[in-house]
């Protein structure tokens, strides 16, 4: 029988990793619901972060949350960029999931030149630095990682809901010809968007380069997960991918500590098709 | 009647015939082909095989290469993709005609490559296998030399080892990555230690890719076995060392499969790991002065490449073990012709920079030449067969 600790324990496991989830799948959501575009260099993004801060703090020994304060505006210019080239080209849904694919290869291999395939790990003072809560015990990336996550999903919601520039881009992404009626200027605040979705990547990637092991290839492990957890929350939605991870993460390590580890993505994935039908048969 | 043609025809035939033409191909350099997996997950350690490869080649040429011919190595990126694989060997085969085939790096892709140096008839030379079970075909050699049975020759040499080290575990838990030469090798661990008398506090897999370690640490903790086996690859050792740690779990023995050896050298929460070698760099293994050249070149351009290990190890030396094999083939039927170097290397031994090895028993495997060794101080030391042992070294507890 599985004592209380083990299943605490596994739920926070569950907690973090889902976090990390929800806060990969929003940039991403994000672009898929506000952009129309499948945007696979998001994961590239997020690689390219974390490499950027173990590189950072292994070699010039900046903090990791300083890193932060670089890396959100350089990628917000960086995603801004990316949106500028994708729309000078007029690209299709679709075919934005091929262009974003083809510079996910593209940073793989630059990934690659630079810091070899070999696996590289961050060792940072935040590992060390432990919470106790009773005999479960959480570290503070960890924390990092959950706190980054909350927070983001409030300040997307916040600049959805609360903010001008939020409802243009919402007005303009349900009916676009109506909105630019209005005066809205869709292919500017497009650049906004993409910006903010390649920043809330940066954030990501220091909290993978928190926790994680980093290899280039390790980009494409994290594809599946986290598109189960964008269409399992609602696309364009703020607070929607922050829930379905938890609810992956916590399933994934529920079932990892409570019965065979193998049946993890198979749990997860479960869920996924059962809340797809579920919403299928409510529609 | 145009004779021209005909008149053209007996000359170019003269021409073909001639001492010139048989000199020229005298001289044309012998290529060998590969792939390697350049790109891709595997990439990190088949990069050790790249340069070992490379400078094993340069020496033969330095030393006149194959017949008298320099030898060239036509190496293609499988992109660690096993299907890849396949079709490059068709590829240098039946298009680039190379003369003789070195293996790919990994399980899976010198699968792939096995099977069409056997539609080909052709020698293969592997450096990375790892279920000896699957070596069905009567051409492969192997570089990784663990023996036919490695599943129950490697557990055994694990449990001598901690035995000799002063240890006595009573419980061991069993934790494995489902990647194939790692489950493998964790499914015979686990029926030798029963027969060996540990009983079995826990038996967990998982997928190979998992990201998540957590419950599977804090099952661990829970289980508190004497003895830890990993059967992990890459950078799962670690990934589970820090989930442990982060739980405040330290395991008493732990032993790891294949685990990237430098990410975990320079971590400390894998002091005292244990784990599998066929080389280290210290004697005795650095003994023979013929090889101080091959590991300080390897060290050099290992650190150029920038990989975070630069110590020449098991990769690398199996790696140029395989390249040993293939030389001591050629040299030893004097030929090219592959049915001639695969019945000469089963009737004799090569000297390899691992040890003198055979090929006569079940599918070309002969002896285990699997050493156990142990991160003390952040380096790399062989603790067990006391043979092998860099002098003085015991095992940590």
């Amino acid at each position: 029988m599985p004592s209380a600790n083990l299943i605490l324990q596994a739920l926070a496991s569950g907690v973090f990793l889902g976090a990390l989830y929800g806060l990969i799948g929003l940039g991403l959501g994000l672009g898929w619901g506000l952009l129309r575009q499948i945007n696979l260099a998001h994961f590239a993004w997020v690689f390219l972060s974390a490499y950027s801060t173990y590189e950072l703090k292994t070699r010039l020994g900046v903090d990791p949350l300083v890193c932060l304060l670089l890396l959100v505006p350089l990628f917000g210019l960086l995603g801004t960029c990316m949106q500028a080239l994708l729309a000078r080209f007029a690209i299709t849904p679709f075919n934005s999931l091929l262009a974003t694919f083809g510079m996910t290869v593209s940073v793989e291999s630059i990934l690659q030149l630079i810091w070899s395939a070999d696996f590289r790990r961050m060792n940072s003072h935040y590992d060390e630095l432990k919470f106790r809560l009773g005999g479960v015990v959480v570290t503070a990336s960890e924390a990092i990682t959950v706190l980054l996550a909350v927070l983001s999903a409030f300040a997307v919601w916040w600049m959805l809901y609360r903010t001008d520039a939020g409802k243009a881009i919402r007005a303009s992404a349900e009916d676009a010809p109506m909105a630019t009626a209005f005066g809205i200027n869709a292919s500017r605040l497009s650049l906004l968007l993409a910006g903010a979705c390649a920043a809330l990547a940066a954030c990501a990637g220091v909290c993978v380069a928190l926790t994680f092991t980093l290899a280039p290839s390790q980009i494409y492990a994290w594809v599946g997960v986290v598109f189960a957890v964008v269409m399992m929350g609602r696309l364009a939605s703020a607070w929607a991918p922050l829930l379905a991870g938890l609810l992956i993460g916590v399933s994934e390590s529920m079932t990892m500590a409570l019965t065979a580890p193998t049946w993890a993505p198979l749990v997860s994935f479960t869920l996924l098709i059962a809340i797809l039908l579920f919403r299928k048969s409510d529609a | 009647m145009n004779k021209r043609p005909f008149l053209k025809a007996i000359g170019t035939a003269v021409l073909l015939a001639s001492p010139l033409s048989a000199l020229r191909a005298q001289t044309k350099p012998i290529v060998v082909g590969s792939t390697l997996s350049l790109t891709g997950p595997l990439a990190g350690t088949a990069l050790m095989h790249k340069i070992s490869g490379e400078i094993f080649i340069e020496q033969l040429n330095k030393r006149g290469g194959l017949q008298g011919r320099k030898v060239e190595w036509l190496l293609k990126d499988d992109q660690s993709k096993p299907d890849l694989a396949r079709t490059l060997y068709e590829q240098l085969i039946t298009g680039d005609k190379v003369d003789l085939l070195m293996g790919p790096y990994a399980t899976a892709n010198t699968l792939s490559a096995m099977g069409v140096a056997q539609r080909n008839n052709k020698v293969l030379v592997s450096n990375s296998f790892g279920i000896p079970s699957l070596a069905k075909y009567d051409m492969h050699f192997p570089g990784y030399v663990m023996g036919a049975d490695p599943g129950t020759t490697v557990p055994n040499t694990l449990v001598d080892a901690i035995l000799a080290g002063g240890a006595t575990p009573k419980s061991v838990a069993v934790v494995t990555s489902k990647f194939p030469s790692v489950v493998f090798l964790s499914t015979g661990a686990r029926e030798v230690f029963k027969k060996r008398g540990l009983r079995e506090a826990l038996w967990l897999e998982w997928e190979f890719g998992n990201k998540e370690f957590g419950p599977i640490a804090s099952r661990l903790k829970e289980a508190n076995a004497d003895f830890l086996w990993i059967g992990t690859i890459g950078p799962e050792s670690l990934q589970l060392l820090e989930a442990m740690h982060k739980i405040d779990y330290r395991p008493k023995i732990h032993f790891h499969v294949y685990p990237t050896p430098g990410p975990l050298a320079q971590s400390p929460l894998a002091a005292n790991a244990l784990t599998l070698t066929t080389f280290e760099q210290h004697a005795p293994f650095t003994n023979n002065p013929a090889y101080a050249e091959v590991i300080k070149t390897y060290n050099e351009r290992a650190a150029k490449a920038n990989l975070p290990d630069t110590v020449f190890e098991l990769q690398a030396a199996n790696a140029y073990t395989g390249w040993q094999i293939l030389e001591a083939g050629v040299k030893g039927a004097n030929s090219l012709d592959d049915r001639k170097i695969a019945d000469w290397l089963k009737a004799n031994r090569a000297d390899t920079i691992i040890g003198r090895i055979r090929f006569d028993g079940p599918n070309n495997y002969g002896d285990d030449f699997n050493r156990i060794k142990q991160l003390q101080s952040g380096k790399w030391v062989v603790i067990h067969p006391k043979d092998m042992a860099l002098p003085g070294a015991k095992m940590a507890l």
